[in-house]
């Protein structure tokens, strides 16, 4: 029996792009249940996803695309998936790319993560994201080991094995980025990037921008600075979101 | 040791300090009158139920404190020598400053805290509506008619 898949999308305020992102999902992985969590968008995004017939989880308010995700893998631990595959709403993620992903989970990856940076055109971005995505390339390949060129990828696949690792307390509810990717190392898992194609926005508002991207670097810096001595967060409460009690 | 750095920083500090005078007597009273305004808005407010007795706690410890300075001058002087301020009056204001900043921090962990909580809730939340979603559509897809029959009777009632 193939394992079982959900495939997680984050999306907020995506309507008019988040049902062609499910359709062309569904047309190009087949077998793969697609779970779109709706952050609390004002406009049609849940309804459009469901009626192009994904399950949708809806956030009564925004929380963040990590809250959002986190979300997702609380999901798939409680319907007791295999896997998860994670993209984004917008369009930029090529469906025809998750089969890649799947491939190297296949090979016993933990993470995989999809590079818009490996021997492909990476899409047009500001000059303040690539000097950022630069920076924290350049940490977490030297804390990992391995050539991390695009820690800020949201196009990724995780194993089991990382799915129970990320549904904790502490997870990043706004960014997780290069941080997440460190814990996990940290952790004994083993995380991989693989070359992906990645489109260009094809409307709406990236969460990296203007004031953001000043903040992202700031709480980037101090997550990883701290990360060697900080203690496990004292609440419990993602066991409750995660585990079905019965 | 830190008995040693204080009668230290007294003994040197005091020279410069020879000429500090207590608080006036308008300025102790001003002082008497802000503590007791504070006294009476926090119980109101804990009468009014608007101030939670945990949160109250922290006001009424402050206006205490400044009544006692502003009553015990020797205490107060005391103090100013220590932190070495130029006058009695701003070591009321540096008291005051210093309160509001623990106030700041702790007021910022209880709001950590609970954006956590509030997080956990919503996400709960959020799980157990798409669970029930999706067993009703399940439901009804098992027993179409069965369902449809309890849905008419959801309407009457």
């Amino acid at each position: 029996m193939s394992p079982s898949t959900l495939l997680v999308i984050p999306a907020y305020s995506e309507s008019g792009r988040v049902g062609d992102v499910v359709r062309a999902v569904q047309e190009n992985a087949p077998g793969v249940d697609v779970l779109v969590v709706d952050d609390g968008s004002p406009d049609s995004t849940a309804a459009e996803a469901r009626a192009a017939g994904a399950r949708v989880l809806r956030h009564p308010f925004n929380m963040g695309y990590g809250t959002a995700l986190h979300s997702g893998y609380c999901a798939a631990m409680r319907g007791g998936y295999d896997r998860v595959l994670q993209m984004d709403a917008d369009g930029q993620h090529d469906p025809k790319m998750l089969r890649h992903l799947v491939a190297e989970l296949d090979r016993g990856t933990d993470i995989a993560l999809g590079s818009r940076y490996i021997g492909r055109q990476a899409p047009r971005s500001s000059l303040a994201r690539r000097v950022g995505t630069r920076f924290f390339s350049w940490i977490a390949s030297g804390w990992i080991g391995a050539r991390i060129t695009d820690p800020t990828s949201g196009f990724q696949g995780l194993s089991r094995r990382a799915l129970e690792s990320v549904v904790n307390d502490g997870f990043p509810e706004d960014y997780p980025d290069a941080d997440v990717l460190v814990q996990h190392h940290l952790r004994g898992l083993v995380v991989r990037e693989i070359p992906v194609l990645m489109h260009e926005r094809i409307g709406g508002l990236s969460m990296h921008r203007g004031a953001r991207i000043a903040y992202y670097g700031y709480k980037m810096l101090l997550t990883l600075l701290l990360m060697p001595i900080r203690r496990p967060t004292p609440l419990r409460s993602a066991d409750t979101v995660a585990r079905t009690s019965a | 040791m830190i008995g040693a750095t204080i009668d230290f920083a007294l003994t040197s500090a005091s020279w410069s300090f020879a000429d500090l005078s207590p608080m006036h007597q308008r300025q102790r009273v001003v002082a008497f009158i802000g503590a007791l305004t504070v006294v009476i808005v926090v119980f109101e407010l804990v009468r009014r139920r608007k101030l939670r007795e945990e949160y109250s706690w922290v006001w009424i410890a402050t206006a205490g404190m400044v009544t006692l300075l502003g009553l015990n001058q020797d205490l107060l002087m005391w103090l100013t020598k220590l932190i070495g301020a130029a006058s009695s009056a701003s070591t009321m204001f540096f008291g005051a400053i210093i309160f509001l900043m623990a106030l700041c921090i702790q007021f910022s962990i209880r709001l950590s805290r609970l954006t956590h909580r509030q997080r956990t809730l919503a996400q709960r939340m959020a799980l157990l509506e798409e669970e029930v979603t999706e067993l009703r559509r399940r439901a009804k897809r098992s027993a179409p008619d069965k369902a449809q029959r309890s849905d008419q009777k959801g309407e009457v009632a």
